[in-house]
């Protein structure tokens, strides 16, 4: 159905999804067969899957940005996309909570239990402290991890995202004053911003691989610290890829001032990654 | 509610014994092996310990107050069933669709009667969690699939396994060969003894999975968890012997690791204590348990110096087998691979003595196999031996209980 | 499946085709089940598909009430035995409960508020196929070296890290299904707030419409928690981090506080919606508006808020401070107060109405009865020191699906049979729709109440095998299972032959029927509905 009704645009039937749904049966398929050491069935599997999976989102959102340069979003659509993505940002945020959760548990309960009297006698002389490798891992002493300084790298990723924020506001007023050559600038500055981002993150990990000897293995504290850093990093990769694509479509010289909530959806989820990243520089590096 | 349960269980009951009896004869039919009617029990078994009365009390007041509650709500319901029937020509009053008092009537009521559940609840969570000044402590270790009981303060310590055999369960088309007892299930080697009105302590663990310390009459159902020690506590004040079972899911045999715990007199819980430190002292720890086959009939002295030969070894190896291995690797020996492999045909179990000794003593961590270092040498080199002669494996070899001995040195 | 649909293939040659040409081919030829993005279409897939896997599921859970139906192994390994009860919960509840009530959002929902379809129709049909793939790797799980998940639905570490390949493909199919069902709701959420018909205000949806609106919150809130349990599960399978285990600081524990704090709201998810229906059908049939619509409205809403706070109760047993206990047994005690505002609600709608007794209302009264003894037996639960003796018994399988079967599933069937003539333009057959009822009704309660007793009298859950005092209750519910189970087969019967060969039905069937599918909408309905959105009065 379409435009007949009342404004509202329904898309017309769609190849993309059940395209989605065979990607994935293939990467959960591959990936519990690689991660059970079922090989080559396992990597051949996900990266069949994987392909197909990119050739779907490129489909799936350049039919999206058709529509939408096509003009076939009315103001109901657009603010049917703002209560999504919304809600989508929503539910990233109670993903990210069960990780911090965890975090926060390891460190209120889990471990403080594991130093008490009652459990003394299983763990002598455990000392529950944070950073901890845990009472059984921490015995080894070829396990031994240094603890990451937040004032380094990390104070220095800090100060990029939030700057990276900055940019993309600026981006956003230059769009919304139709001001394209700062909008490209603007979307140029934060995409690098996060690259860079990025890259430092990759190095820093390397660091605490060869230097630190702080393992996803690590106890607790290297799978908490895996855990939120990798997921976010992960998050940060999206978004900057999102922001790459909007970058290109404003040079093609996609949205108008009055509406580009393709652009608007894309600041939002970086501004959302960048508050996860203050928590995590807060509770993953600061307060160790 | 319990009267309202009562009637309709017993209704339920008459319909459902004739279908049974019907039922039970295709049954029959089909598995050839005889249903056995126990005598059955609609409410909480008898409380002994303090706990476990206050318990029984707050379960029946609650029941009691949700019948009435429930009485009095579907009588409402009913009664308009009956009285605002279409086809008795009822008209509906439109009207009646709002009633801000009737709403905080409604809200307020149930709230107070929680409340007042609430009280007595708190006092006796209140009271469960006092672990203080215990009169004896004991140490409960949790594995797949039995119970470990370590009597600190008397320095012995023993394990605690179904004393059921296979031959009275079955397997999964084999039938059981033998009727099953009156405590089928329900029955360990070795219980665990308490002296009558002391105060226990548990410290409750694990060594493998999450287990649960379940005694329904002693007010206790405590989980075992791997790495931490959770405390709790009961004061039996009734002599006798008491069932339970694990509660919590740990694998396979998760149906089959109950519990048993004898309440004795002060006195004989002395003597006890005694012949325990005889039989599992600290010393013997490791080779604590004796499986049932023998400590039923006590002909098996342990004697570290014994020699077996092919035929002794085998006889006493098959009855060790029957109670702790035949449940994963089967009578066939052919197992369930991948997760439970077959012993039949098995390398290991062909290879050389010393690697299946080690095999059997360490346990394969993270799989199901765990350590057997708790049955005795003899017992090992019997059963070692039997599998080492049985099925595909004709090896010729005899393993003697001092190969297993010096092998746990090591 | 969709193409067995009626609702869809007659309506397209009875003159609505030509109102406007659509881009898709239109109803009728089957492939389109693939690429549809006709809100009815996907409604129905969800319905034929969680009818099949309320089948499957069933079926494991027969297969473990004839091992159950006396004491010794007759015909199922342990661990089979295992793998069955898991993947029976899993399926029952993520691919039978769940869908089947997206099925009936799909449908109803743009109807209800006057919209043409749901806010996003592709992503709908990708909520839809994504459970596919889901499915097959459940099924698939139990053919795999050391078969399906065995440990439990909870899937507590560290039993769940002993396993083998089969719980990573449960794992993988719980992320995937996770991903549908918030898709679904971010979706059903959107259509609720911003595809409202002109003047209908929020106040004014239909109580079915307000369910969802908060149920769509309360996934979209959980499911991404759940998927942040599993993911810490997988890498302690297999990256070796230590998040649930004590040898490197972690704890087993902390996996049932994330779990749990998804698991009990999860159980609303299960409930809210079957509540909308119910509270659609009694007003219908007391031919009198909804009693106390305002409340019923807050109280849904306080439910799912009070349910955030609750989930401590599956864990009494983990060995909490006292505090924890009590703050856990109080939250969740209150739940009592909402709920109880509902069910009375119910009641004094049947007040003073003019009642008759078809088999949706059959469904509903049952439903009343049955889940409020459900309702009590969870109260009794929540009584910390009760719970001590109760905790992981058949009294706990025994309250669950008193909630769940009468609950959930007997809310589904009420609304099945209700809108049934409004989807197909036919009628089902009352007699079978009674058959089904009561055979059901008596079914249920033999099969479960005992399972009281088999709690109270300290029978463990999931176990193959059991002492001989338990036997003769076992017996009796294994007799109520099989009966139970093969009346739904009536069910089913009765949906095809309506489908099939189903005398004509009304365009407002129910006489007291007030909400717009009914009012507004000629049976069965079109397949394109409400482009121009209706005039509300
Ligand atoms: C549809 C699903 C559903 C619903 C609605 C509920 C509703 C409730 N549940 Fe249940 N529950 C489950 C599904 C559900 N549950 C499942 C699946 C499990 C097991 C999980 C597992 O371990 O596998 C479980 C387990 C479970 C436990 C853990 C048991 C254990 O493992 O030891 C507890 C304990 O507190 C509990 C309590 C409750 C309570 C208090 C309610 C309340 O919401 C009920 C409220 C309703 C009423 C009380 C009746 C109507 C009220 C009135 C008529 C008003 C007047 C009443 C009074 C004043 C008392 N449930
Ligand atoms: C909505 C949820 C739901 C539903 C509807 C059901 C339905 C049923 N359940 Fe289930 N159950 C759970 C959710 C549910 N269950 C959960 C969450 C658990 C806990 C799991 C765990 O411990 O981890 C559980 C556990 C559970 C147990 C405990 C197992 C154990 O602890 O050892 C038992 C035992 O009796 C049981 C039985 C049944 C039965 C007899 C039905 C009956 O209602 C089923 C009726 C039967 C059918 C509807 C199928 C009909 C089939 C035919 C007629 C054959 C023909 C077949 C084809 C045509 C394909 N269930
Ligand atoms: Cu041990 Cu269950
Ligand atoms: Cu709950």
């Amino acid at each position: 159905m379409s435009a007949t009704t009342g404004g509202y645009y329904f898309a017309p039937p769609s190849k993309w999804p059940i395209i989605g749904s065979s990607a994935l049966l293939f990467m959960a398929a591959g990936g519990a067969m690689a991660m059970n050491q079922i090989q080559p069935y396992g990597w051949t599997a996900l990266a069949i899957g994987f392909a197909i999976l990119v050739y779907m989102l490129f489909g799936w959102f350049g039919q999206v940005i058709n529509e939408s340069e096509s003009g076939l979003y009315n103001p109901q659509v657009d603010t049917s996309f703002r209560w999504s993505m919304s809600w989508f940002i929503f539910s990233e945020i109670m993903f990210f909570a069960a990780f911090f959760g965890a975090l926060y548990y390891a460190r209120s309960f889990s471990v403080p239990w594991l130093g008490d009297l009652d459990n003394a006698l299983i763990w002598q002389g455990y000392d529950a402290k944070w950073p901890t490798l845990g009472p059984y891992i921490g015995q080894t002493a070829s396990n031994q991890f240094g603890a990451m300084s937040p004032w380094g790298i990390p104070l220095l990723n800090t100060v990029l995202l939030l700057s990276s924020g900055v940019t993309v506001t600026w981006a956003h007023h230059a769009l919304k004053a139709n001001h394209r050559g700062q909008l490209i600038a603007g979307l140029f500055l934060t995409v690098a911003l996060g690259f860079t981002f990025l890259g430092f993150q990759i190095y820093e990990y390397m660091h605490a691989y060869s230097e630190l000897n702080l393992k996803l293995t690590s106890g607790v504290f290297g799978s908490t610290f895996y855990m939120l850093t990798g997921f976010h990093g992960f998050h940060v990769t999206l978004g900057a890829v999102m922001l790459t694509v909007i970058m290109f479509r404003c040079i093609k010289g996609h949205f108008k001032p009055n509406q580009h909530f393709g652009f608007e959806a894309v600041s939002w989820y970086w501004h959302f990654v960048d508050v996860v990243w203050l928590g995590l520089f807060l509770f993953v590096y600061v307060l160790v | 509610m319990n009267s309202i349960f009562l009637n309709i269980s017993l209704f339920i009951v008459r319909v459902a014994k004739s279908l049974a009896a019907q039922m039970s004869l295709m049954i029959f039919v089909l598995f050839s092996s005889k249903s056995v009617w126990a005598d059955y029990d609609v409410n909480i078994l008898p409380p002994v310990t303090p706990i476990s009365h206050q318990i029984y009390g707050l379960h029946m007041y609650i029941l009691y107050v949700c019948a009435a509650i429930f009485i009095i709500v579907f009588a409402m319901m009913f009664y308009s069933i009956f009285k605002f029937r279409k086809s008795t020509g009822a008209k509906p009053d439109v009207n009646f669709h709002e009633s801000t008092l009737i709403e905080i009537i409604w809200t307020i009521i149930p709230f107070i009667i929680l409340i007042a559940m609430a009280i007595p609840a708190t006092k006796t969570v209140l009271d469960m969690k006092d672990t203080s000044n215990p009169d004896i402590t004991i140490k409960v270790t949790a594995y797949q699939w039995g119970w470990r009981y370590d009597y600190s303060a008397d320095d012995f310590g023993f394990y605690s396994n179904l004393s059921t055999p296979w031959s009275q369960i079955g397997q999964p088309g084999v039938p059981a060969t033998e009727a099953k007892g009156k405590d089928y299930l329900l029955e360990v080697d070795n219980a665990m003894v308490v002296p009558v009105n002391k105060r226990v302590r548990l410290l409750v663990t694990s060594n493998d999975v999450i287990h649960g310390w379940y005694m329904p009459q002693l007010g206790v159902n405590q989980y075992g968890i791997p790495g931490f020690i959770k405390d709790t506590w009961f004061k039996a004040e009734k002599v006798g012997v008491y069932k339970g079972q694990c509660s919590q899911i740990c694998g396979k045999l998760h149906g089959y690791m109950p519990i048993t715990v004898e309440v004795k007199s002060e006195e004989d819980y002395v003597i006890w204590v005694k012949s325990g430190q005889a039989k599992w002292g600290k010393a013997a720890a490791l080779t604590a348990s004796v499986d049932n086959s023998v400590s039923r009939s006590d002909t098996q002295a342990e004697d570290p110096a014994k020699k077996f030969t092919m035929a002794e070894a085998k006889a006493h190896g098959e009855k060790v087998y029957a109670t702790n291995c035949v449940a994963c690797h089967q009578l066939t020996g052919k197992g369930q691979p991948p997760v439970f492999p077959a012993l039949s045909g098995s390398k290991v179990v062909q290879g050389p003595i010393d690697q299946q000794i080690g095999v059997i003593l360490n346990g394969r961590p993270g799989t199901a196999m765990q350590s057997f270092a708790r049955l005795s040498d003899t017992d090992l080199a019997a059963v070692i031996t039997y599998t080492k002669n049985s099925w595909d494996n004709n090896t010729g070899k005899v393993v003697q209980p001092s190969d297993v001995k010096g092998a746990r040195k090591t | 499946m969709a193409y067995t649909n009626s609702a869809v293939a007659p309506t397209h040659d009875s003159g609505h085709a030509g109102e406007h040409e659509h881009h898709d081919h239109g109803p009728g030829s089957w492939t389109r089940i693939f690429t549809t993005t006709n809100h009815k279409d996907i409604g129905s897939m969800y319905l034929w598909f969680s009818l099949f896997m309320f089948f499957v599921g069933g079926s494991m859970a027969l297969l473990m009430r004839l091992e159950l139906f006396q004491p010794g192994l007759q015909i199922l390994q342990p661990e089979l035995y295992n793998s069955l009860t898991t993947v029976h919960a899993l399926i029952m509840i993520f691919g039978a409960v769940m869908p089947a009530f997206t099925g009936f959002a799909n449908w109803l929902i743009p109807m209800q508020i006057g919209a043409a379809d749901m806010a996003f129709p592709r992503m709908n049909n990708w909520s839809f196929w994504l459970m596919i793939p889901a499915a097959i790797l459940l099924f698939a799980s139990f053919f795999v070296p050391g078969g399906a998940a065995a440990s439990g639905w909870t899937l507590y570490p560290p039993l769940s890290i002993q396993a083998g390949l089969g719980l990573d493909m449960t794992i993988l199919a719980i992320h995937i299904l996770g991903a549908s069902s918030i898709m679904g709701s971010i979706n059903i959420i959107t259509t609720l707030l911003n595809m409202r018909a002109p003047g209908m205000t929020l106040m004014k949806m239909p109580m079915f419409c307000w369910t969802w609106l908060i149920t769509a919150y309360l996934m979209i809130a959980v499911m991404p928690v759940l998927a942040g349990a599993i993911t810490m599960l997988l890498t302690d399978r297999h990256f070796g981090t230590s998040f649930f285990n004590a040898a490197g600081g972690g704890d087993p524990t902390m996996f049932m506080h994330i779990f749990w704090f998804f698991g009990h709201p999860e159980v609303y998810i299960l409930i809210l919606p079957a509540f909308g229906i119910v509270s659609q059908i009694i007003p219908t049939f007391a031919r009198k508006p909804l009693f106390g619509y305002a409340s019923m409205v807050y109280a849904t809403a306080s439910i799912a808020m009070l349910s955030f706070i609750v989930w401590g109760h599956h864990m009494f047993t983990v060995g909490m401070p006292a505090a924890g206990q009590l703050f856990f047994m109080y939250a969740t005690m209150l739940i009592a107060v909402p709920t109880g505002v509902k069910i009375f609600n119910w009641i004094a709608t049947m007040w003073r109405g003019s009642l008759s007794f078809e088999t949706p209302m059959l469904f509903c009264i049952g439903f009343l009865c049955m889940f409020t003894l459900g309702g009590f037996s969870g109260l009794v639960l929540s009584i910390v020191p009760v719970d001590i003796t109760l905790h992981n018994t058949y009294y706990v399988v025994a309250h669950f699906h008193y909630v769940l079967f009468p609950g959930a599933i007997w809310g589904l069937m009420a609304g099945v049979y209700f809108w049934l003539p409004k989807f197909t333009g036919r009628m089902y057959s009352e007699t079978l729709g009674k058959w089904h009822f009561w055979l059901s009704a008596i079914s249920f309660n033999i099969t479960f109440f005992p399972q009281h007793f088999l709690g109270l009298a300290g029978m463990p859950r999931r176990i193959p095998d059991y002492a001989l005092q338990f036997a003769e209750w076992n017996m009796i519910s294994s007799i109520g299972a099989f009966i139970l189970g093969f009346s739904q087969l009536l069910f089913v019967w009765n949906i095809v032959s309506c489908i099939r060969s189903g005398e004509k039905a009304k365009d407002k069937q129910w006489e007291g029927a007030d909400s717009l599918e009914w009012t507004n909408l000629p049976s069965p309905v079109p397949y394109h509905t409400f482009e121009t959105a209706p005039i509300l009065k």
